[in-house]
């Protein structure tokens, strides 16, 4: 009998040694690498480690699925034919040659794109004009969600030899043109043309052939690695040579992990936001930020407090008004974010854009944060305190309103509760909650066109800097008003035709041409600071941590002047200059 | 026999049924819209063509079906064996986003659950005999049964992990590793599993030698123990038939606590963010992924109705009271 008991245990152990190591010896294979079946480990002073822009397993590699790709996918392995840098509001030729303007003939509807000589796709073939012209083709798809071919203007794209692509427009959005130009990543045509249909987004394309400094290495559920890609062409066109051997993005499970790991040493670049950021860079951990001071972050969009102008007493202006000089913003910027952003123009405009904007007239229609002067707007539009102090709507009916922020957003969660209690003191009820990010996106949508959202209040931060404040005012401004599954704009359902009219005509006025530009957001910066659709209240940061002890040089207000991101977007913003600036530092002797 | 095994098998497919039905309802129970909350997490699509790629997707998820259609196509995709496309993973399907993390809580959780059990079972009959050890394991032992997992790995990952730097704090492979058949990703996989795996372990292991200890105690002072001492019967015999006695209980227990376990490791696999389905689990909820929610659920389903089956097996092999009923049954 004991025997029996010995023998039914051992086996027990057995099988449980024997089904962890083919469990083990299984996910091995299951990670399988795409390139190179050597043993391979990175050595660390060749590799740059970087975390915040993966929030889930890098999924699909396809440089036309531009809001799910990878990290990467399009600035490392893409490119595009113009590089725009926000910071000194300049277009780089790219995989293109001359000035982006020069593009243009006299009359403006013909633009020539000149397809740089010499480069080389991954596998070896040359970049041609025929590429260029299928990767402007390709917006045709629909799912694809492009409006090259409807309002952008295209109407053909032909190439006429092999180094020119002839673009014919009617009526152009010269703006989102030029928006085109840097931000869309030129695909080959010889891979995709196949896969151009209903389906094309099913396409993964791991381990793809692109133009870029960097190739697939591998990826899995928590990480994915690129390799130098030693013949990039900009090596010998432009004297550029980026310095990581192998680029390691790490997936992010928290903040506290990236944290942890930044403070380790673990990773170089985290695009994470961090409270405490003071502390991180004075505490000796070798930790820089791109200013060494206050705001230390470089802006890279506006939280605006979004209030929905469909319900009382949102409807109404005045009120409006009086809830934005109601909320104190140097306190979510000093309390809330520890100094590392700074208060938004009440026009809502990047720092980038302030050469667009009209001072006098922010001071005299602008708001700025006066509680006294909050409660006397607010008498003066008839809205009435009650006796426990809180103001009424105009009939007598108590209000309160509700604002929402995604669940987990601890920055923003703190800010709302902050913005509650500025309200409060002016008598405005305001009831700060924070479900989970899909049902703030529920509440938000209207369902129809003529039906109101559900929302009270929402924080929003959807524009992000670019090369156009023509993308801010279609955000405010849009008409007719966006509704179901895809609304994307003008959220608060603010309706002035003649606003929505002039955001037309800037974004048919060419980039160059800023005098006209200038007058046309005059007259928008008018009407939004008349009446109030949106509040904008902070500038949200480029949130970058750099931790010196492996590579040096990054990005800073000192020199190497470009965007330290990771995120989708900002690699064709000059981020992918950083890694050709930075430099490995020498081991300890 | 065969009487025993097809009621068996009907309530099986019953509770398969009643269980994926629930799994397959209760994510659309959530507030939101998972294509809404996709489409906002992309931001920069112009509104023009927005509205064609929700279209995409709402028919690439199904979505755009009505209900009942959805649930009659679940069940007739899941004879395919297709599990629909993951909206957390953009399209991907189900099975190839599972397939990647099943190895890992496979690889944790059965050598937790069939160690910890044979480990308890042991200590916990040795406890029963062993004053001293009675003294020191049964507090320790119930210390570990009411930690919750989750915060036994936290406490394993700031001793082991952040202050004695034995132990790599997360994930399921080190960061500058790539996965090949070499002795050092060998070792650098186990190094990431043995905190999860211990957290799980130890947790486990308090319990069965708690109920081990109990139920040795409780037959040694039975009737037909007392009796075979009273004969003048040798002590270990009269152990060894107390044990087997014991056991069937813990038997039952393990079947029953099956699908408590594979709970507890889902939450231990987020603490240390090794990548096995807990984390993936966590991912599905955040993104309202109803069909990755649904294949993992019925992952953990399968794989509990699975355990209980062999443990019904393994009863049937020790307790010889099965064999005979059902023997009577036959005839």
């Amino acid at each position: 009998m004991q025997r029996g008991r010995t023998r039914v245990l051992s086996l027990l152990a057995v099988m449980s040694i024997v089904v962890s190591v083919s469990a083990c010896g299984s996910s091995s294979s299951s990670g399988a690498t795409a390139s190179g079946a050597t043993v391979q480990s990175y050595p660390r002073a060749e590799t740059l480690y970087t975390t915040g822009k993966q929030w889930g397993a890098p999924s699909t590699w396809n440089p036309l699925d531009s809001g799910n790709m990878a990290m990467g996918v399009f600035g490392l392995q893409y490119e595009p034919l113009y590089m725009y840098d926000p910071l000194k509001d300049v277009y780089t030729p790219w995989l293109a040659t001359g000035d982006l303007a020069a593009g243009w003939d006299s009359a403006k509807t013909t633009y020539t794109i000149h397809v740089r000589q010499g480069v080389k796709w991954s596998d070896g073939s040359a970049l041609t004009a025929n590429d260029v012209a299928f990767t402007i083709q390709v917006a045709k798809n629909p799912v694809l969600s492009s409006n090259l071919w409807s309002t952008g203007g295209v109407t053909d794209a032909t190439a006429t030899d092999a180094s020119t692509v002839v673009v014919k427009f009617t009526n152009p959005a010269y703006q989102e043109w030029a928006q085109w130009l840097y931000n869309s990543p030129i695909v080959p045509k010889a891979v995709f043309e196949a896969k151009n249909n209903a389906d094309i987004l099913k396409f993964t394309n791991a381990n793809g052939v692109g133009t870029g400094p960097y190739m697939y290495k591998t990826a899995a559920a928590d990480r994915m690695v690129w390799v130098k890609n030693d013949n990039w062409w900009a090596k010998a066109a432009l004297k550029l040579d980026v310095k990581p051997k192998y680029i390691v993005d790490i997936v992010n499970s928290s903040n506290q992990v990236a944290l942890g790991g930044l403070l380790q040493g673990g990773v170089d670049l985290s695009n994470n936001y961090f409270p405490g950021v003071k502390s991180i860079v004075d505490g000796g951990y070798g930790v820089t930020t791109y200013y060494n001071g206050a705001p230390y972050m470089l802006a890279g969009n506006t939280a605006t407090l979004i209030p929905n102008t469909a319900k009382k007493p949102l409807d109404d202006p005045a009120f409006r008004k009086a809830l934005a000089t109601a909320i104190n913003t140097d306190d979510i910027v000093n309390k809330v974010y520890g100094g590392i952003v700074t208060a938004a123009n009440p026009t809502g405009l990047l720092p980038y854009f302030s050469k667009y904007i009209d001072k006098t007239q922010v001071s005299s229609l602008g708001f700025s944060f006066d509680t006294a002067k909050a409660k006397s707007m607010l008498a003066a539009a008839g809205y009435v305190a009650g006796s426990d102090g809180m103001v009424t709507n105009k009939d007598g009916s108590p209000i309160k309103l509700t604002l929402e922020v995604p669940d987990g957003w601890s920055d923003w969660m703190q800010a709302e509760n902050s913005i509650a209690a500025s309200a409060k003191l002016a008598g405005i009820n305001i009831d700060p909650q924070h479900p989970d990010f899909n049902t703030v996106v529920a509440d938000r949508n209207r369902t129809d066109a003529t039906s109101a959202a559900k929302f009270d209040l929402q924080i929003n931060n959807d524009v992000q800097v670019g090369n156009t404040p023509w993308t801010w005012y279609d955000y405010v401004f849009r008409e007719p008003l966006p509704f179901g599954t895809s609304e994307n704009r003008n959220y608060e359902g603010y309706k002035n035709d003649a606003g929505w009219a002039l955001v037309q005509k800037l974004d048919k006025t060419p980039v160059e041409d800023t005098a006209t530009m200038t007058s046309i957001i005059s007259q928008l910066q008018t009407m939004q600071l008349t009446d109030t659709p949106v509040i904008p209240l902070w500038y949200n940061g480029v949130w970058a941590q750099m931790n010196n002890s492996v590579w040096t040089g990054w990005p800073s207000d000192k020199g190497n002047n470009v965007l330290p991101a990771t995120w989708n977007g900002y690699w064709n913003m000059g981020a992918v200059l950083m890694l050709t600036q930075i430099t490995p530092v020498p081991p300890a002797k | 026999m065969r009487r025993y095994f097809g009621r068996k098998l009907f309530t099986y497919i019953l509770t398969f049924f009643i269980a994926a039905t629930i799994d397959w309802l209760i994510p659309r129970f959530m507030p939101g819209n998972p294509v809404a909350g996709l489409m906002a997490r992309q931001g920069g699509l112009s509104p023009e063509g927005a509205a064609a790629l929700a279209q995409y997707y709402n028919n690439l998820f199904g979505l755009d079906r009505p209900m009942i259609d959805q649930f009659v196509g679940f069940w007739v995709s899941l004879g395919h064996g297709d599990l629909g496309r993951s909206v957390y993973a953009h399209g991907r399907p189900v099975t190839e986003v599972i397939m990647g993390a099943v190895p890992y809580t496979l690889a944790l959780l059965i050598p937790a659950i069939l160690l910890s059990w044979w480990a308890g079972n042991s200590f916990g009959a040795l406890a029963a005999r062993r004053k001293w050890l009675d003294n020191t394991i049964l507090p320790l032992g119930y210390i570990l049964t009411a930690t919750p997992y989750m915060w036994l790995g936290l406490m394993l990952a700031y001793i082991l992990g952040f202050s004695l730097r034995i132990f790599p704090l997360s994930g399921g492979y080190g960061f500058n590793l790539e996965p090949t058949l070499s002795w050092r990703f060998f070792t650098d996989l186990l190094a990431h599993w043995m905190m999860p795996f211990l957290s799980l372990f130890m947790v486990m292991f308090g319990g069965w030698a708690i109920g081990m200890r109990n139920m040795i105690i409780y037959e040694l002072d039975s009737d037909y123990s007392r009796y075979l001492e009273a004969l003048g019967a040798r002590q270990g015999l009269i152990r060894s038939y107390a044990f087997r006695n014991a056991m069937l209980p813990q038997i039952t227990g393990l079947a029953l606590q099956l699908g408590v376990m594979i709970a507890g490791s889902l939450v231990t696999e987020i603490v240390f963010s090794y990548p096995g389905l807990g984390s993936l689990l966590f991912n599905a909820i955040k993104s309202e992924d109803y069909f990755l929610l649904q294949g993992i659920f019925l992952f953990i389903i399968i794989g509990t109705l699975m355990a209980n089956f062999i443990v019904d097996l393994v009863y049937m092999v020790v307790d010889p009271r099965t064999r005979i009923g059902m023997r009577g049954g036959t005839a």
